[in-house]
């Protein structure tokens, strides 16, 4: 049971420098939180202080926007992928 | 042919591109209040694409022409956020040639329609990679196809000097020379770099402002440790380099909003922010840049 979770070089620090992770299925919180158990301190760079993700962080399941499907409640099945991507873009001023 | 304003204005008069610049400069009352500086913002959204960025895409298109690079139906093409995307494919749509803009996928939907609707082009990277990923799929289209003209924001000197030559003289003539600091965030740079050109020989103390994290919420800032460098970028062109956290620029983008009346990206709100702070540490004259609109993250999280 177990989810594979891509995330951008600007997390790479978070995550001693793993962009490819894999994690155990369940909600997209209990995706976070699986991760944060093996690199502490990743869940306060993609969460809020309520918990809630934060407004620069989205993230996808499978392609499809996490705030759309519940935010941290939604479901992440067995064998799906999860992009964490920086809103911004960067490099336009 | 070194390019000069009034050489750029007489190319684009009697057309919108004619209407780039020479945008309002605007006191910051109510967010000033109480402060020992006196607070002026740069309103680039004023410009007829939306942002700053036009005033580097005309530039760097009509640098493009006069070098004979873009004859024949070349193709205008650069790696973009959005924003230059969005002001390169005005100035295509105006001049002529067909422009096709690389960015990371997953953007703002609204920046993606907008070049649309100018006719150019969209080619979207993985989102992973950001803005660095877009520049380099930019240099691999730009070798391996030949129609292409890479405008390249990142390296191109007629990005910064349209800043030195229009933002900069503007500046120093709406406050009549009264300015004590300039202030901007730091993308390509070339805003920076510049105005530094313009005002700090008249002794204006120009201030950089980068994001204080890879992980950011600041439209088209960079953050420079982490990132690919710009070939214009020069840290010595700032007096002073400080740095912005997303949520400190989010609370400011509100407060312009609702305190100013000014619809900010949050980018806008990183600059105001970052000089709120320094007119909390010094008096004198600061005129800070708000560099887009909010209409274009309307999409996003942060006005939900």
């Amino acid at each position: 049971m177990s989810v594979t979770v891509r995330l951008p070089g600007a997390l790479r620090d978070a995550t001693g420098g793993e962009t490819k992770l894999e994690a155990r299925a369940g909600t997209l919180a209990d995706v976070i939180s699986d991760i944060d158990r093996r690199h502490p301190g990743f869940r306060s760079r993609v969460l809020d202080d309520s918990g809630a993700l934060r407004t620069y962080v989205n993230v996808y399941i499978d392609e499809s926007d996490a705030r759309d499907a519940g935010g941290t409640g939604a479901a992440v099945p067995d064998g799906s992928e999860v992009m964490v991507i920086p809103a911004m873009a960067g490099g336009a001023v | 042919m070194t390019l000069t304003a009034d050489l750029v204005r007489e190319r684009v008069r009697g057309t919108i591109l004619g209407r780039i610049g020479e945008t309002p400069l605007v006191p910051l009352r109510r967010i000033g209040a109480g402060l020992r500086g006196e607070l002026w913002a740069k309103i680039e959204s004023a410009n007829p694409g939306g942002s700053v960025k036009d005033r580097a895409a005309l530039w760097m298109v009509i640098a493009a022409e006069d070098e004979g690079r873009l004859d024949d139906g070349a193709v205008v093409l650069d790696a973009t956020s959005g924003n230059t995307g969005i002001a390169l494919a005005m100035v295509s749509a105006v001049r002529g040639h067909r422009a096709r803009l690389v960015m990371p996928d997953k953007v703002s939907l609204e920046r993606k329609r907008i070049i649309r609707a100018f006719g150019a082009e969209v080619v979207l990277t993985d989102p992973l990679d950001g803005t660095d990923g877009a520049i380099r799929e930019a240099r691999r289209l730009a070798e391996i196809d030949l129609e292409c003209v890479y405008v390249d924001q990142y390296s191109n000197p007629a990005n910064p000097r349209a800043h030195e030559l229009t933002t900069g003289p503007e500046i120093w003539s709406q406050t009549d020379g009264r300015l004590t600091h300039f202030v901007a965030g730091v993308g390509t740079s070339g805003t920076i770099v510049g105005v530094s050109a313009a005002l700090r020989p008249r002794g204006v103390r120009i201030v950089a402002v980068q994001p204080d994290n890879a992980l950011h919420g600041i439209d088209g800032w960079k953050h420079m440790p982490t990132a690919l460098r710009p070939a214009i970028w020069d840290e010595r062109a700032a007096d002073e380099h400080r740095v912005m956290a997303t949520d400190e620029a989010i609370v400011m983008t509100k407060r312009l909003a609702r305190e100013e009346g000014i619809f900010s990206g949050v980018s806008g709100g990183a600059a105001v922010a970052a000089a709120a702070a320094l007119a909390r540490e010094q008096p004198g004259r600061i005129v800070v840049l708000i560099a887009d609109g909010g209409e274009r993250y309307l999409s996003t999280p942060l006005w939900e």
